[in-house]
């Protein structure tokens, strides 16, 4: 394992805690290695990369580095503050101008670093650098050539996690090396999830555990961060009979046949991170609960806007009009209307006709009062309205209906009203 | 403060000389009632609190000293879910008390924030900042001028990240643990303070940008192993909203306990319960008032505290403008102010509905007193008074009994809440009623064991009452109840001989084949059926309902039918409704077509639907306007305008300058067009040049 991690410009011992820490990424950690060893090469970047804390683990051995996460780098000022502080102190930070431009960067890094030149080759780690596209156009382009630059021996590493492809600048680039960090197979997973195990129970224990937990979840979730979640979760529970003594822990079909019930309860709930082992019985009492309760003239402002969202608005007169004539379904279909609103999704409705089906829908007489209005807003911050254009009043709101027919099927049945009469698409 | 409250009252109020007293009682029962209902909802909200405490106390822990789990889910963020229904309004109350909660016993970093607040990360991360540190970024000015300009900006946005948060959370638990070094191994509790965790709460979940909230959450997790932070998420609507707002790779920072709230029902039923149905309070909502706040509950906000601002703005409204309101107080003080009634009063006594009435019911001689001695009717009133408390007394808790009876019917009769039931007996004689009668007939179906059980809960409910009436209505019901238990003994006895009767028509019935026998058989046995000697349990229920009856025939009687109930009851559903569910469009649309309404002056008094021609220039022109269709052509409108106007002028119409259009017309049009397009009525477009749009349907 760690004969790929041997280079001659590190230290063994490091070398080695390295290799412990990243499992499965041997390969990819040494062609790092002989990259960031060989000479001042450039930018990298890891693309598709699942496990990047890779690079936060391998850093160690550098001295000088500078770890910045653009997430957190709202400007670029942050951006350039944060790499001079790491590598210059504080002292060269503050001589950063108000809103300093990439040249104000680059005179002050070339200023500190005639005053401390760098000893080894100075790294700057950028994680989430898909989002350097959003910012300045010149920054990215200017960041691959960073050494060019200032004229110091500095390496950019990027890390993202899409395809450098689609976040490459149109001009003035410098093309990275590229390292693809490829997703853990089925057996680096096990390998690596077994190493985590619980300190009172033996290690082939633990690994059958996690064999088990592959065989369920792998299908569905490849995810090393949630599968962990998960191995944490459902462990007290697969260790049940072993500490009651009915089983021994050699014993692992015994233990399979206890455990997959409930991993398969569990699989139901993946990705949703929505409990904790307290609360795993009540989960399922709460999910009944997860109806929302609204008042009277919200539900039916929510099924007002959900038919003018899904019906056509040439449809309204023959819902909603009492005496509308003769008009089949037939007659009035058109070509393109032949595949169902539902698959379409939901289309933008004006205030107005929101509002005159409202009306028509609602038994009693309502005054125009303004809660009612008010209501029409709270839906929006619910998020079960959707206001498409933009804030002004006076232009006549667009809003979307943002619930699922399941949704508004169950608020329609506490109104007693049979909301499947009026969509066009059940006709 | 108050002096100035007390003004405003006082300002064009009814009866000014007892305004004061009024006043002072109004604040005083407002007080109370307030406190109550601070104290009622921190009882509600307990449990919720309770379980929220205990998670961040055990996530703190666990991640101090943890076990193998823990630390397996070190690098996730502990998060509450707190589901609190869609009454918006109400969450600030529970969200300050647990944010109260939290800062005594468990941590010292509690900071809340508000969607609206926070619209781009930068924002969210200096509000986290300010609430956390309480100091640091103490450029309040600053906000306004948020341009980047300033120097301070850079200065700021320096400290705005979650590291200069992470050194400040170091150096202050540093700080106190080195401040007591020897205490430090002695107690395991103030170990755990050691690292105290930094909790922040997103009240409004739904309202929050998800770009930002992502953000925040990556920017958080990277600093967990460093600081311990916490979220809690206020959410309104389900839990699917987290999945909805955030990836996956986003929630799978995160590990979310979910806790749900008191649904806001619920709440305002108890709200109800120790509120209105009470003695306590002597202020009363009449039926149309109670109907009014609770239809704005339930058709519109679902807010618990709306629902309380309107009681308090009915009871400042009684005070207000009822000058017998300083009758509407406790039992002693109210005797002592009708002693010290003045005659102005006691003539407004006279003119009371209910007081006439009670009046042409008396002797005549009687009546001579009433209307002429003052002295006479003070002593009457103060009869009166104590009657309106005895009938309160009286009143809720058989209210309460007929509830727990009725409420376990099916189809509910009645209501399935005591609201529903109080709101009937409001509004008139509750055994007139068609459900009432029903709910009856339904009970005198009734099962033994069902019966007792109900019969049972009376008791308990009328027992601890304070009052000689419902004690021994108590004692009467125990003994039906002594009664019902010692049937058991001799129904077993009397049993075969029923059975018997019951049998015997059914035996005939197999030997004869006949239809018109049949026929007849049938019809006889309906007939013994009806008129089949009631067994002894039947008796009694009977017996027992029939006290039932009796008690809410002499106790639920309306409160209209007491004299002097105008003191205690406010009864002007309008003006509630008028100031709680505002109709604004409504308002503006019947000033613009009838200026009458709102100018008074005698000029602008017009036929239905025309609008005088000396009406301000806007509602002509608005007039105008509703004769139009979608697009509206100025330069029509504007001649129509002129036509109008001029003839309001008094010019001959067959002079030349009738209908022309000078610039004073011009200048006066173009400013109510304006004025119409600020309302929102019009507005340009840009399909014609020269057109405007009309911005409200309905014809003219």
């Amino acid at each position: 394992m760690t004969a790929l991690l041997q280079h001659p410009g590190y230290d063994e011992e490091k070398l080695q805690r390295v290799a412990e820490q990243l499992p499965c990424r041997e390969v990819q950690a040494g062609l790092l290695l002989s990259l960031m060893g060989e000479v001042d090469v450039k930018v990298c970047v890891a693309s598709t990369g699942i496990k990047l804390t890779v690079f936060h683990h391998s850093l160690p051995l550098q001295l000088h580095h500078a770890a910045v996460s653009c997430v957190e780098c709202v400007s670029v000022a942050l951006l350039f503050e944060r790499v001079l502080l790491s590598f210059f102190g504080c002292d060269a930070a503050s001589l950063l101008p108000r809103s300093p431009s990439l040249s104000d960067f680059v005179r002050i890094y070339r200023q500190q670093r005639s005053q401390s030149p760098a000893k080894q080759t100075r790294y700057i780690v950028m994680e989430k650098a898909e989002l350097l596209r959003d910012s300045d156009a010149n920054l990215l382009p200017a960041l691959l050539r960073l050494q060019e630059l200032v004229g110091d021996n500095v390496t950019v590493i990027l890390l993202s996690e899409i395809a450098w492809d689609k976040f490459r600048p149109n001009t003035g680039c410098f093309e990275p090396l590229l390292l693809h960090f490829p997703d853990y197979s089925k057996g680096e997973l096990q390998q690596i999830l077994s190493q985590d195990r619980h300190p009172s129970y033996s290690a082939e224990f633990y690994s059958s555990y996690i064999h088990i937990l592959l065989g369920v979840f792998y299908s569905a979730c490849r995810d090393l961060r949630e599968l962990r979640h998960l191995a944490a979760l459902n462990f007290s529970k697969f260790c049940e009979p072993v500490e009651e003594g009915k089983v021994k822990e050699t014993d692992t079909h015994k233990l399979w046949r206890n455990i997959e019930p409930h991993l398969k309860k569990a699989m139901q709930t993946v990705y949703l991170r929505e409990f904790s082992p307290v609360l795993w019985t009540e989960y399922q009492r709460l999910s009944a609960h997860t109806h929302v309760e609204l008042p009277f003239y919200s539900k039916f402002l929510l099924i007002a806007a959900y038919l003018a969202s899904y019906n056509p608005a040439r449809t309204d007169k023959r819902f909603f009009l009492k005496h509308h004539g003769k008009i089949r379904k037939t007659n009035f279909l058109k070509k393109n209307e032949k595949t169902s609103n539902h698959l379409l999704g939901p289309k933008p409705f004006p205030l107005d006709r929101l509002l005159a089906i409202f009306y028509s829908v609602v038994d009693s007489r309502v005054a125009p009062t303004a809660s009612i209005f008010s209501q029409i807003s709270s839906l929006v911050t619910l998020q079960l309205l959707t206001q498409v254009s933009h804030d002004d009043q006076l232009d006549a709101p667009k809003y979307k209906c943002a619930v699922s027919l399941d949704f508004i099927c169950a608020v329609s049945r506490t109104v007693n009203f049979d909301i499947v009469k009026y969509l066009y698409d059940f006709l | 403060m108050s002096l100035s409250l007390e003004s405003y009252f006082i300002d064009g109020c009814e009866g000014a000389e007892s305004s004061e007293t009024r006043f002072k009682l109004c604040q005083n029962l407002w007080d109370k009632i307030k406190s109550d209902t601070e104290v009622l909802q921190d009882e509600l909200n307990r449990k919720i609190l309770d379980s929220l405490l205990d998670f961040t106390r055990k996530c703190s822990s666990a991640r101090q000293h943890g076990d193998w789990a823990s630390q397996m889910r070190a690098s996730e963020i502990p998060t509450a879910a707190l589901v609190l229904g869609v009454n918006v309004p109400d969450h600030d109350m529970t969200f300050q008390s647990l944010s109260e909660l939290l800062h005594q016993s468990v941590t010292p970093h509690v900071g809340s924030v508000e969607a609206k607040e926070c619209g781009a990360l930068k924002h969210l991360m200096k509000r986290v900042l300010e609430r956390l540190m309480d100091t640091v970024v103490d450029d309040d000015e600053e906000e306004e001028e948020e341009t980047e300009q300033t120097s301070a900006q850079l200065h700021q946005s320096v400290h705005c990240s979650l590291s200069a948060l992470c050194d400040w959370y170091i150096t202050k638990t540093k700080k106190s643990s080195s401040g007591t070094p020897g205490k430090k191994r002695s107690s395991p509790a103030k170990d755990e303070q050691q690292q105290p965790p930094v909790v922040i709460i997103f009240k409004d979940f739904e309202a929050f940008n998800p770009r930002v909230l992502q953000d925040f959450i990556l920017i958080c997790s990277r600093y967990i192993e460093r600081l311990p932070l916490m979220f809690i998420f206020g959410i309104a609507t389900s839990p699917s909203t987290i999945q909805r707002m955030l990836p996956h790779s986003v929630s799978s920072l995160l590990c979310i306990e979910l806790f749900q709230s008191l649904s806001c029902t619920q709440h305002l039923a108890t709200v109800i319960d120790q509120l209105i149905l009470t003695p306590r309070f002597p202020f009363k909502l009449n039926a149309k008032v109670m109907q009014v706040l609770l239809s704005i509950f339930l058709y519109h906000d679902f807010s618990v505290r709306n629902f309380i601002k309107g009681l308090q703005l009915a009871l400042l409204e009684h005070f207000h403008s009822q000058p017998l309101s300083v009758l509407c107080c406790k039992k002693k003080e109210a005797l002592l102010n009708v002693m010290q009634l003045s005659h102005r009063d006691l003539e407004r006594i006279r003119q009371l509905p209910s007081f006439k009435r009670y009046v042409e019911k008396q002797e005549s001689q009687e009546q001579v007193n009433l209307i002429t001695d003052d002295d006479h009717l003070k002593e009457t009133c103060r009869k009166m008074i104590k009657g309106l408390r005895k009938y309160h007394k009286n009143y809720y808790p058989i209210l309460r009994c007929l509830h727990t009876l009725t409420s376990a019917l099916p189809r509910y009769p009645l209501g399935k809440q005591i609201r529903e039931l109080h709101l009937t007996c409001l509004e008139k004689n509750v055994w007139e009623n068609e459900d009432y009668q029903s709910a009856m007939k339904l009970l005198k179906m009734l099962a033994k064991d069902e019966l007792i059980a109900s019969l049972c809960r009376c008791v308990e409910i009328l027992k601890p009452v304070k009052s000689k009436k419902m004690k021994s209505t108590a004692v009467q019901l125990e003994e039906l109840l002594a009664k019902f238990k010692q049937l058991d003994t001799v129904v077993t006895e009397m049993a075969p001989s029923v059975e018997d009767s019951i049998t015997s028509p059914i035996k005939n019935l197999q030997k004869k084949t006949d239809l018109f026998q049949l026929q007849k058989t049938l019809l006889e046995m309906n007939e013994t059926r009806r008129s089949k000697k009631l067994s002894p349990f039947e008796i009694l229920r009977n017996e027992a309902l029939e006290f039932i009856d009796s008690l809410v025939k002499s106790h639920l009687s309306p409160p209209e039918s007491q004299t002097l109930h105008e003191v205690c009851y406010y009864s002007s559903s309008a003006t509630v409704r008028r100031h709680l569910n505002a109709t604004p469009r409504t308002s503006i649309q019947a000033a613009l077509s009838s200026p009458y309404y709102y100018l008074q002056n005698e000029n602008l008094k017009t036929e239905d639907g025309t609008v005088s021609n000396t009406a301000p220039d806007i509602c002509i022109a608005y007039k105008l306007h509703l004769e139009c269709g979608r697009l509206i052509n100025l330069y029509d409108w504007l001649e129509a305008y002129a036509t109008v106007v001029s003839a309001a002028d008094g010019n001959d119409p067959d002079s030349d300058g009738y209908g022309k259009v000078d610039e004073v017309k011009h200048a006066r049009f173009i400013r109510s067009v304006s004025e119409l397009e600020f309302l929102g009525f019009i507005k340009s477009t840009k399909q014609k040049t020269d057109h405007v749009a009309r911005l409200t349907w309905g014809g003219c």
